[in-house]
């Protein structure tokens, strides 16, 4: 028989040497000053303060309503506030299967968010069809809009959920400020058919 | 625009009519899942609704006639996801009553744990739901404390926290472990004290007794016409509970109360709800202790002997001809099912989830249909809701615990 | 006295005659068949006699069967005795060419929804429904997509490697 383990003599936090600070950017510092690039500051700012508007439509929802809940904290990642209203949040995340009837329903929501906005797949649904190949289920909701990251799994743990938003954090963090003007995410906007 | 019109359908002279229409839309945080309410308000009370669904339908019923009967249960598991759990036993059930397989005792009474588990996380999921609608979102964080901690306890059992695709035909893939009933005993002796403190917060609550009394009421004539199963019918007045009146998997073993209620209306809801989740806990202990009087050799049973659907032991596999034999044939899915057609049912936790299997001996259902509580009941929301206020028909929503997943299948 | 198949058989050939036949009980559930064109006489009757009261209507789906020429889509209706604690299981065939079948939902409210489903899924047309249309798929669907002749996938789809799904293939 295996010993016990897991949670159920749970180990005390090791408080003092396990606070992790927010890395600076690089950049000069000196008595009172601290110059980096604009980039590295927007960034910094940027990635800790993250919006989500969760789109959850089947099982996955619920794995991210574990992940926002206390044990698996979403929150402590910037994400407190999450938002419904799609006008006011950057990342949408888009949990659990999109059928055909619900395609046009994601595109426009993308529509209505704001620059800079970030779309993360979360689950074998959302990114490619998952188990289900029919006749009614997109297969992965990229055939709609463009997305930044994918998050595998059905459902993921809501770890890999996290996983995904620090990978998430970090694409955000290294953005150009350019590059929503730029040539190539006009390109890419208009291969999906959005102005 | 025309995407936005595709999906909103304004009804004929909607220049010249006095009521607004509201746009319950598909993306809603009041709508866990996806589906349509197109309301019309006079002002602040609702003149009618209009429902539209499909939204995250999967053709569950036609992948099915592609897979043999063990591959199912995958899909049965995304069909009630709060409580897949119950889902899948269900489809096993269905599939046992099919090959006329009887499971030991044992498997039943542990089969009885992991449904009143997955009975437990659903109904912590819809109270505290109704909470965070009403504004009271504490409860809500609180709860999923505990529903973590039957996560862990599925995990030990099958590896998986949500969608378990848990046992087999025959019973389990494996004998629970030492952890895993441990775990079993943490919650049972923390639950109830959580559930207590859930109880304090909103029972009595006069917000919340003011939000959900009188809210959404159907009298058990209608609801009966409606095909309502589950707690919504129970609230209503009648006692009509599968566990009762098909026992399956020895539920007949068991003593328990099924909660009924007056009026059918939103408190009344909660209130069966609630108390269901207390007689899943004295179903679990019961369980429990009957489960650890099995000693010795009994103790070690968790599965029927069904050749043909569960897998030998891989010591078996690699020293015995036949089990190598059944092995290469379920893997491949070479087995042949019997030629027949079967209703089952269980008590899902939204009502009677029913399977309605047609079989032409083929090695994949000719025609498998799940009787869906969520899609039979949501029809009567525009009686639920006529004539009361906007913030009711939130109310009413999450109180009927709508589940898009098996709502559309 | 409890309420037996038997009995149950007996009342509906009282009542109907010739009209109800092929009674079979697999795994024990009663099971007959009538004309579709009597499908609301035998259900208001089994609803309104004081001793079958099968008020309750569990379910309400059609199977296809292609091969069964003139008589290809069976609409079939589960009803349950709530108070006897009894279910039977009722069946209606229709030509797949007309398919039209009378509603149930005058009888039963929660015929409506499950009609309207059978309907997106086999095309079978409910005369006297009140809102005969698509409920699960998308509107402009033109086919019945779970009649036996029309496939799982999507077919329009490009970029499936059949190599990568054992169908050989050249892509």
């Amino acid at each position: 028989m295996r010993p016990v383990r897991f949670n159920i003599h749970p180990i005390q936090a090791d408080l003092k040497n396990s606070i992790q600070m927010a890395d600076m950017p690089e950049g000069h510092q000196g008595e009172g000053f601290f110059s980096t690039t604009l980039n590295g500051v927007v960034g910094l700012a940027r990635k800790n303060s993250i919006w989500p508007l969760p789109f959850a439509t089947s099982c996955c929802g619920i794995e991210f309503m574990a992940t926002m809940g206390s044990h698996y904290d979403l929150a402590r990642f910037g994400s407190e506030r999450v938002g419904f209203s799609p006008r006011q949040c950057d990342l949408l995340m888009v949990m659990g299967t999109i059928a055909k009837k619900m395609g046009p329903v994601v595109r426009q929501v993308y529509l209505q968010m704001a620059e800079p906005r970030w779309v993360m797949a979360v689950g074998a649904c959302a990114c490619s069809g998952g188990i289900f190949d029919t006749y009614s289920v997109l297969q992965g909701i990229d055939q709609v809009v463009p997305v930044d990251v994918y998050v595998p799994g059905c459902p993921p743990r809501p770890e890999a959920i996290i996983d995904g938003i620090l990978k998430m954090q970090d694409l955000i963090g290294k953005e150009s400020l350019r590059r929503r003007n730029s040539d190539q995410y006009k390109a890419l906007l208009a291969s999906y058919g959005i102005q | 625009m025309s995407t936005a019109e595709h999906h909103i359908k304004l009804p004929e002279g909607s220049i010249e009519k006095t009521t607004t229409t509201l746009n319950l839309g598909p993306t809603h945080p009041a709508t866990h899942g996806v589906f349509q309410n197109i309301l019309e308000l006079d002002g602040e009370r609702i003149v009618s609704a209009e429902q539209t669904v499909g939204y995250i339908h999967r053709a569950f019923e036609k992948i099915a006639e592609r897979r043999p009967l063990y591959q199912i249960t995958p899909l049965t598991d995304r069909l009630n996801y709060c409580s897949s759990p119950i889902n899948n036993m269900g489809w096993h059930l269905t599939c046992e009553k099919l090959l006329g397989v009887k499971t030991p005792k044992r498997v039943d009474y542990l089969r009885i744990i992991i449904m009143e588990l997955a009975r437990v996380a659903d109904h912590l999921i819809c109270n505290s739901i109704m909470g965070v609608d009403s504004g009271a979102y504490t409860g809500f964080l609180y709860v999923m404390q505990y529903r973590e901690l039957i996560y862990e306890i599925w995990e030990e059992v099958c590896g998986s926290r949500l969608t378990t695709n848990i046992g087999r035909i025959g019973g389990f893939e494996r004998n629970f472990t030492n952890t895993a009933f441990t775990k079993l005993e943490k919650f049972l002796k923390e639950y109830p004290g959580v559930l207590r403190e859930f109880n304090k917060l909103f029972v009595r609550n006069r917000i919340f007794m003011d939000r959900n009394i009188g809210v959404g009421p159907i009298s058990a004539e209608r609801a009966l016409n409606y095909g309502f199963t589950g707690p919504n019918l129970r609230a209503a007045g009648v006692d009509y509970d599968v566990r009762v009146h098909t026992p399956y998997s020895s539920y007949e073993d068991f003593e328990f109360v099924v909660p009924v209620g007056t009026t059918g209306d939103c408190y009344d809801r909660f209130l069966v709800r609630d108390q269901e989740m207390w007689q899943s806990i004295s179903l679990i202990e019961q369980a429990y202790r009957k489960v650890q009087e099995f000693k010795g050799a009994e103790a070690e049973v968790f599965h029927a002997d069904v050749p043909e659907y569960y897998l030998p032991p891989k010591e078996d596999v690699y020293t015995k001809m036949e089990a190598l034999i059944w092995h290469f044939k379920i893997i491949m899915g070479e087995i042949d099912m019997p030629v027949g057609e079967l209703y089952n049912s269980v008590e899902g936790a939204n009502g009677e989830l029913g399977f309605y299997l047609v079989s032409d001996g083929g090695r994949t259902p000719y025609r498998l249909h799940f009787r869906r509580p969520c899609f039979v009941y949501y029809q009567a929301y525009e009686e639920l809701t006529k004539g009361s206020m906007l913030s009711d028909a939130i109310m009413v929503m999450s109180s009927l615990n709508l589940i898009a997943g098996e709502m559309d299948a | 006295m409890p309420l037996t198949n038997d009995i149950i058989q007996q009342k509906l050939v009282e009542k109907f005659g010739e009209m109800v036949m092929n009674f079979t009980e697999p795994f024990g559930m009663l099971t007959f068949e009538a004309p579709k064109d009597f499908n609301l006489k035998v259900m208001q009757f089994l609803f309104d006699d004081p001793q079958l009261r099968f008020q309750f209507l569990t379910d309400l789906q059609a199977v296809h069967y292609p091969d069964q020429k003139g008589r290809e889509i069976a609409v079939v209706y589960h009803l349950h005795n709530l108070v006897d604690n009894v279910r039977i299981r009722f069946k209606v065939f229709t030509d797949i060419n007309q398919p039209q079948v009378f509603t149930a939902s005058k009888l039963f409210s929660s015929a409506n929804w499950m009609e309207r489903e059978t309907y997106d899924f086999f095309g079978v047309i409910f005369v006297g429904h009140p809102n005969l249309k698509r409920i699960l798929n998308v509107d402009e669907m033109d086919y019945f997509p779970l009649r036996k002749e029309y496939p799982l996938e999507d077919q329009s789809r490009v970029d499936k490697d059949d190599e990568m799904f054992g169908r050989g293939g050249s892509v």
